[in-house]
């Protein structure tokens, strides 16, 4: 094969890695964002979204597309849930310190981790894709599940745009966000605000999790590179800005797919997360953000 | 010949000039007064002066060398020492160690360390207190010690803002003979909204309004200046 | 003196325990002295100066694969290595501390989360020369010092308690410094400290670059102590581990890290028995401590008993 049908899979790849990422990352930014927390834990809820679309189509007889669907469902609630208890129990308790909260929910993501190797097991297992599909490319072909995924992150970002900036929870999100006791004193019930964005943020990564694992298996230890791209995302998109978080998962997602297709991925993630560490430095309002 | 010297000072916030050009000089082993109603800029003028804002515009000269470009640590090495208007003490540490942290960072070279902190403590009336935590000091005492670490830097101008704030009335007169007590070895300016301490203390008052110097001279003419009355004194 | 008296019986008690122990248990000490060296470093930067760092894997790593590469592929010896490792470790911390100092906070934090992750990631690109995540064993030669073979239990175990007491010593003196005064008036209240012409950036700079000595020596100390070096130890876990050892043991005392480091083996060789789970403790653990004793013991203990450094 010529270079131009490896440059096409390869941008193909990183689209698919593009979109993945957007979801998890768009959870993270929006926790930093309306919380001012670094959560972690954010590749565990990743994880066991995976893990708990595992057990669910484990569980459900019948053709491999109800199973998923029903996985699509469960896993994002029952992470949200999960993520719901873990800000009642120990996030709101330590006031949302900034500095405090990271060494928690690095605890969490010990406790998440040991939690799925001990009930899930160290093995690596897949979930078949909904659909058995393959689309025929110039050169090859190309699975259609992929695509699907694109196209379901898209609508799910597209869904979460529109809460943000249509409706009254995005308002009381947004309204939080610039500061939280002027909220408070309007009426707001910050206490709430703040467990349910802390929830839907796990509820993307869980998503997300659900979209891979079709691709890629699903494995106790796999939260590790999605927390990593995900910060990444985030802060080269300016902390807490969801717009420069898609923007950056779009670059992120297709350099990483084109820079790991030609060079190696090790390296790719060298240059990423150094690159993150000078943005912090020298640019600490993100490359497509604005200073305020 | 003044000590400290700055010349078209500027501070902009937005669209809030804080400071906006303004001229000022403090002379060796005065006393110099800034006044002026709440938002005239004398806080952010004096963080100008002291380094811990950066200034836009305008140059600022200690004793001839300019320091205009210097951070707020290099300045307190060269000689110009701030007490915070909000007491500011390390409330976890010793009354010592407060003292001895100045001694450290000034200009001294303190060989002795602690004859330097006694000698600072004694000044203030403290010399008892230096093994209490400073956090369990009286509102009075902490004054007193952050006025301590003022001194211990030896500093050539010591900046004072609102030191007479929540003191008792008994505890101002002691402030006033302690201030006195510390010219001409060194410069004091002195921010303060208590006037009876102003005219009974400044030799100079320079008048800040709006951002830029509204008067300046001695008290009875800042007294007799209309502009002042008018703006300020509420005549 | 009467802190002196107390901080020597501390490490004479240490020096008693290891020979009464089991010589299985006796290994266990070592290691354990050899990580609250580490956990020692991290502390001056943690505890006495408030910087709260994710990245100290990466100088105890640079120790370690400073002492080990040359002692694998160049034959050197372990005392020169030693003094590599904590050369290694400085050096690695003056650089990154260059960058990340100019960011505070969770900026900071994540800042040399991100270095150190780079450098774990390095490790992996460069596997022929590090032998990437398999490591590699060090051989004998470079495991002698003073004549005695380090492999065996009682010249391991009296050369992790020499690195843990110099370091204890040097400790203590650093915090009773005028130099920890400076670093504790930084923890407390950076800009006061400023006004009282202290220069935040170099003094912080200076205690990276400790913490990254003592890192950068633990490293080196427990590749040629127990015979192996691997990028597993420049993971985001030896990052967590002195920080988790500092806040049980208490945060900004000399001997915390030490406490911290033998209650979290014991609990954790308790929990073996009746689980594998380490990893859920280790995260409980953490929880637990910033929940309820954000202080640690001898943290805790210190408010009410005053004096202790």
């Amino acid at each position: 094969m010529a270079f131009g049908p490896f440059l096409l899979l390869a941008l193909m790849e990183g689209l698919v890695t593009a979109a993945v990422l957007a979801l998890a990352a768009s959870g993270l930014a929006l926790v930093f964002g309306v919380m001012r927390v670094v959560n972690v834990a954010h590749g565990e809820f990743f994880m066991l979204g995976a893990v708990i679309a595992w057990f669910v189509a484990s569980l459900i007889p019948g053709p491999a597309w109800m199973a998923f669907a029903a996985a699509l469902v469960v896993a994002p609630l029952a992470v949200a849930a999960l993520a719901a208890l873990a800000d009642a129990l120990v996030l709101k308790r330590l006031n949302y310190d900034p500095e405090a909260t990271i060494v928690a929910t690095i605890g969490l993501l010990y406790m998440l981790q040991q939690a799925a190797l001990t009930v899930y097991g160290p093995d690596a297992r897949p979930v078949a894709a909904p659909f058995d599909l393959r689309l025929q490319l110039p050169w090859f072909g190309y699975s259609g599940y992929k695509l699907f995924v694109i196209a379901a992150a898209a609508v799910v970002l597209a869904g979460i745009w529109a809460l943000m900036t249509h409706t009254r929870a995005g308002l009381v999100m947004r309204a939080t966000q610039v500061d939280r006791d002027v909220a408070r004193a309007f009426g707001i019930d910050v206490d709430r605000v703040y467990m349910g964005t802390f929830a839907l943020g796990a509820g993307l990564a869980a998503l997300a999790g659900v979209l891979i694992v079709p691709i890629t298996q699903a494995h106790y230890l796999m939260g590790g590179d999605p927390l990593l791209l995900s910060f990444i995302v985030v802060i080269i998109g300016g902390l807490g800005s969801l717009r420069g978080t898609l923007v950056a998962a779009l670059v992120i997602g297709l350099s990483d797919g084109v820079i790991s297709m030609f060079f190696s991925p090790t390296l790719a993630k060298i240059l990423a997360t150094l690159l993150v560490a000078l943005v912090l430095v020298f640019r600490p309002q993100g490359l497509f953000g604005t200073r305020t | 010949m003044s000590l400290l010297d700055a010349r078209g000072l500027t501070r902009h916030f937005g669209g809030l000039k804080a400071v906006d050009g303004v001229d000022f000089d403090l002379a060796a082993g005065e006393i110099h007064a800034l006044i002026g109603p709440n938002g005239a800029g004398k806080t952010t003028f004096v963080s100008l002066l002291s380094g811990r804002l950066p200034v836009q515009s305008g140059r600022i000269t200690l004793a001839g060398e300019d320091i205009t470009g210097l951070p707020a640590h290099a300045r307190v090495r060269k000689g110009i020492a701030y007490t915070f208007q909000i007491t500011s003490v390390f409330p976890g540490l010793s009354v010592f160690d407060n003292v001895a942290l100045a001694v450290q960072g000034g200009r001294g070279s303190a060989r002795d360390l602690s004859r330097a902190v006694e000698a600072a403590l004694y000044r203030v009336g403290l010399e008892t207190l230096r093994r209490e935590t400073a956090g369990t000091l009286s509102y009075g005492h902490q004054r007193l010690l952050e006025v301590a670490m003022g001194l211990a830097l030896q500093p050539r101008v010591l900046i004072l803002d609102e030191p007479t704030q929540g003191l008792a009335a008994g505890e101002i007169g002691a402030f006033k003979a302690l201030v006195r007590g510390l010219v001409p070895e060194v410069a004091v300016l002195l921010i303060e909204h208590n006037m009876e301490v102003v005219m009974d203390l400044a030799q100079r008052i320079t008048v800040l309004n709006f951002g830029r110097v509204l008067a300046s001279g001695t008290p009875d003419e800042v007294r007799a200046n209309p502009a002042v009355q008018e703006a300020y004194l509420g005549a | 003196m009467k802190t002196w008296a107390a901080h020597l019986a501390v490490l004479a008690l240490l020096l008693a325990a290891g020979f009464l122990l089991s010589p299985y248990h006796m290994t266990n000490l070592a290691r354990i002295l050899v990580l609250a060296t580490f956990a020692m470093g991290y502390n001056l930067a943690f505890g006495y100066t408030g910087l709260l760092s994710l990245g100290h894997a990466l100088f105890f790593a640079a120790g370690m694969y400073a002492a080990g590469l040359p002692i694998w592929h160049a034959g050197l010896a372990a005392l020169p290595a030693l003094g590599l490792g904590l050369a290694g470790g400085a050096f690695a911390a003056l650089a990154v501390g260059v960058l990340a100092l100019r960011t505070a906070g969770v900026s900071f934090m994540i800042v040399t989360l991100m270095f150190a992750q780079a450098g774990y990631l390095t490790l992996l690109y460069f596997n022929a020369t590090t032998g990437g995540d398999e490591g590699f064993a060090l051989p004998a030669t470079g495991r002698r010092l003073f004549g005695a073979d380090l492999s065996t239990d009682v010249p391991r175990f009296l050369a992790a308690w020499a690195i843990f007491a110099v370091t204890f010593l040097a400790t203590l003196a650093l915090v009773r410094s005028r130099f920890g005064r400076v670093m504790v008036a930084l923890r407390e209240n950076e800009d006061r400290a400023r006004m009282l012409g202290i220069n935040p950036f170099t003094t912080k700079l200076g205690v990276l670059t400790l913490s990254g000595a003592a890192s950068g020596l633990a490293g080196a100390a427990y590749a040629i102590l127990f015979g192996y070096a691997g990028a597993s130890f420049a993971t985001i876990q030896y990052s967590i581990l002195p920080m988790l050892y500092v806040l049980l043991g208490g945060a900004g005392t000399v001997a915390g890290p030490l406490l911290g480091a033998i209650l979290m083996f014991m609990l954790i060789e308790a929990a073996t028995e009746v689980t594998s789970a380490w990893m859920f403790l280790v995260g409980a653990a953490l929880v637990i401590l910033v929940l309820f004793a954000p202080k640690g013991i001898l943290g805790a203990l210190r408010t009410r008993l005053r004096g202790l450094p």
